[in-house]
């Protein structure tokens, strides 16, 4: 399934947003980026409103019968769809990679919709990489745990990024080590996670950049609230709100 | 060696006090850096490494799910090349299996061969206990054993000392167990390398028994496989009149043929060389010399019982995954309690021992779930998926339980949630900077995000989708 095939078809392409819990009630500003992007590309976006979380946090957490139910329930409400877009990798990959092996561990059925994550939609599914953005930054990009090595969205998201009208791209150092949130790891392991996040925002210092930019709100959260703790002066930014940003938002 | 991991804290305890070691914090780092780069350097330049990753993880997943059959054609072969071969339940039975032999023969000493298996079932200290002295030879687990100290790394278990720290221990401790150290030591490498050379030739040259483990077990030929750096092993396995190799049954590996991708695999993985400077196999007895094989269970056959957590016994004690876990780069290894630390440990030690105590249920959240150790695996165990597992089986606290319970319950509809995310926005300027309880344990080193005036979802229906 990609774009050429719904052109044929004389179709716009119909999108469901998968929003994720964290992003619905910490950051809607990510989820009105992803609409507004998604539009000026020409799709035609959905947001199914029985949906409220894929059950990472409860089965990462070791709570499998909770987890199970929250994944039921995602399958009844996404499996119509013929492509559902999440801007984190962190759920696109729990629903993607985790849901045949919970219901192995669990011996259970599960429905797995087809998820994306944003860049890997774009990218792979839409065929851009210019999706005419205008962001005069400097920026440095992490590219977070389970869109590198569960979902391998591998140099999607940069390659987005290099097209954006005005950005500077500074490469982030040991870019591909976890930042030390790990969902519940942060509050149950506190001082392996901050000192995991101390390098991490080193290597952010580092770049000299103004913006750090993932494709993930948690992460975001635990790097950005640590930037904003030793008051680096730094700012987070979700892939998605640099993409929707064009000349007209200046 | 006094010091045992018996009675620890859980690992967040432990692990909060490594943190804050800046010795320590500074040695693993460079450490498990510089064998990082060495491994991913060797393991690069080889063009087929996925495909040699995909056969040891088949051979292996092989062997195991027939390893009875294996198990007695090793042992058939084993009797027939004239060893002896002993079969051990648990570390009370192996233990004493191993006493027994060692007093048979009359002698209160042996030199030993890094192994994990003696070292998983305390055996050092049980014949110590009984009179017999157990002298370690690999160079690094002859600091631990002269430091009084615990091993911290499968591979290099003194990982967590410095050079400087070794010659003083050296200075200090080496005259108690024989020859002492020179007594103008430096802490040059090369100097105190001679130093533990010159102490342990004597003790190669004077002990009739030596104890080892194996890297591997060919069951076709019944042949044992050691692969070291240090030619202290190949001392060891050839010198005395005794020989007892305590090795766990899911060392096995079915033909020489399956040998072949090991020899590649395990070196890159762990030293992170192309191949190890010595590789010493032996099958059955020689001339003048008498050969045990004890086969150690400790708790293989109940984890081999379990679909998911069973991946473990791939395991090949290669030690890449704690050199890429940023866990245990900050932890250490005396923070998992066990002589699995890492990764590997987090989801080996709670399945050998069970998930009683307090510390073993703590290890399979020593994780973020980052994923590097699956990467790194050269036997491709998904760590992060038996961890998951080993998580849904613990026992939790009853605040943590009701908290997901709560939370579960306003996830199962969508207007619970709109209700919860309401009451939020509505009070979100009562929200203190520092939160109370165990949630602070986000607040004191990280700001909180600003809760928003209105949530995705309302703002969708009140706008049509951002439409009006």
């Amino acid at each position: 399934m990609n774009h050429p095939e719904f052109c044929e078809r004389g179709l716009a392409v119909r999108v469901a947003l998968f929003i994720t819990c964290v992003n619905d009630t910490l950051f809607p500003g990510t989820g009105r980026a992803v609409v507004s992007l998604l539009r000026r590309l020409g799709c035609e976006v959905e947001f199914p409103a029985a949906q409220t979380c894929c059950g990472q946090m409860h089965v990462n957490t070791g709570y499998q019968a909770e987890g199970v139910k929250l994944a039921r329930h995602f399958g009844e409400v996404f499996a119509g769809y013929d492509a559902v877009v999440a801007p984190s990798g962190s759920c696109a990959s729990m629903v993607r990679e985790q849901y045949p092996r919970l219901a192995r561990a669990a011996g259970v059925t599960l429905t797995v919709p087809k998820v994306y994550d944003l860049s890997e939609f774009l990218v792979d599914v839409l065929e851009v990489t210019d999706v005419g953005a205008y962001f005069p930054h400097r920026v440095t990009y992490h590219p977070t745990c389970h869109s590198l090595r569960g979902l391998r969205v591998g140099d999607k998201p940069t390659k987005l990024l290099e097209q954006v009208r005005g950005l500077e791209l500074v490469p982030l150092p040991a870019a591909d080590e976890c930042c030390g949130f790990g969902g519940t790891f942060a509050v149950k392991n506190p001082a392996i996670s901050s000192a995991m996040c101390a390098d991490k925002v080193r290597n952010v210092m580092d770049t000299g950049a103004e913006v750090l930019c993932a494709a993930d709100n948690s992460c975001l959260m635990h790097i950005g609230g640590t930037l904003k703790r030793q008051r680096t002066g730094v700012r987070v930014m979700h892939l998605a709100e640099i993409l929707a940003r064009t000349e007209a938002d200046k | 060696m006094s010091r045992t991991f018996v009675g620890m804290p859980a690992f967040p305890r432990n692990a909060t006090r490594a943190v804050q070691n800046s010795q320590l914090r500074y040695n693993l780092r460079k450490a498990t850096h510089t064998i990082r780069g060495k491994r991913a350097a060797v393991v690069g330049e080889l063009p087929d490494w996925a495909e040699l990753r995909a056969a040891g993880k088949a051979i292996k997943d092989h062997t195991l799910r027939n390893l009875d059959t294996y198990l007695l054609q090793l042992e058939e072969a084993v009797t027939r090349a004239g060893g002896h071969v002993h079969w051990a339940a648990d570390a009370a039975e192996a233990n004493r299996i191993v006493t027994d032999l060692v007093r048979a023969t009359g002698e209160t000493s042996v030199v030993k061969v890094k192994s994990m298996a003696t070292q998983e079932i305390g055996l050092n200290e049980h014949l110590a206990a009984r009179g017999i002295t157990a002298y370690e030879t690999d160079l690094a687990e002859l600091i631990v054993q002269l430091g009084d100290d615990l091993p911290s790394h499968i591979l290099v278990p003194a990982i967590h000392r410095n050079r400087a720290e070794i010659r003083e221990i050296f200075l200090s401790k080496m005259a108690e167990w024989g020859r002492p150290a020179p007594e103008r030591l430096t802490d040059e490498p090369r100097a105190l390398a001679e130093a533990a050379r010159l102490h342990l030739r004597e003790r190669f040259l004077s002990t009739k028994v030596a104890i080892s483990g194996a890297n591997f077990m060919i069951a076709e030929t019944g042949t044992l496989v050691v692969l070291e750096s240090e030619g202290n092993g190949r001392m060891c396995l050839t010198l005395p009149e005794t020989l007892i190799s305590v090795v766990g049954i899911e060392k096995l590996l079915p033909t020489w043929r399956d040998l072949e991708v090991f020899l590649q695999l395990l070196p890159r993985s762990s030293t992170g060389e192309r191949m190890n400077p010595y590789t010493s196999m032996w099958t059955g007895a020689v001339d003048g010399q008498e050969f045990h094989l004890v086969l150690l269970d400790n708790g293989r056959t109940r984890v081999l019982a379990d679909e998911v957590g069973r991946q473990a016994l791939r395991c090949i004690r290669c030690s890449a995954c704690l050199n890429v876990c940023p866990v245990y780069e900050r932890a250490g290894g005396h923070a998992y309690g066990s002589v699995y630390p890492g990764p590997i440990g987090a989801i080996l030690t709670p399945q050998l021992r069970g998930l009683g105590s307090e510390l073993d249920r703590s290890l399979p959240y020593a994780s973020s779930l980052c994923g590097a150790c699956f990467d790194a695996c050269p036997v491709a165990i998904d760590i992060p998926e038996v961890l998951v597992h080993l998580r849904a089986k613990a026992r939790h606290a009853r605040a943590e339980r009701a908290g997901m319970r709560a939370a579960g319950w306003v996830f199962d509809r969508p207007e619970r949630l709109a209700r919860a995310q309401r009451l939020g926005s509505r009070f979100r300027r009562l929200v203190p900077r520092r939160l109370p309880g165990p949630l602070a344990a986000w607040t004191d080193t990280r700001d909180l995000p600003d809760i928003p005036a209105t949530s995705f979802r309302d703002w969708w229906d009140k706008t049509d989708g951002g439409r009006r």
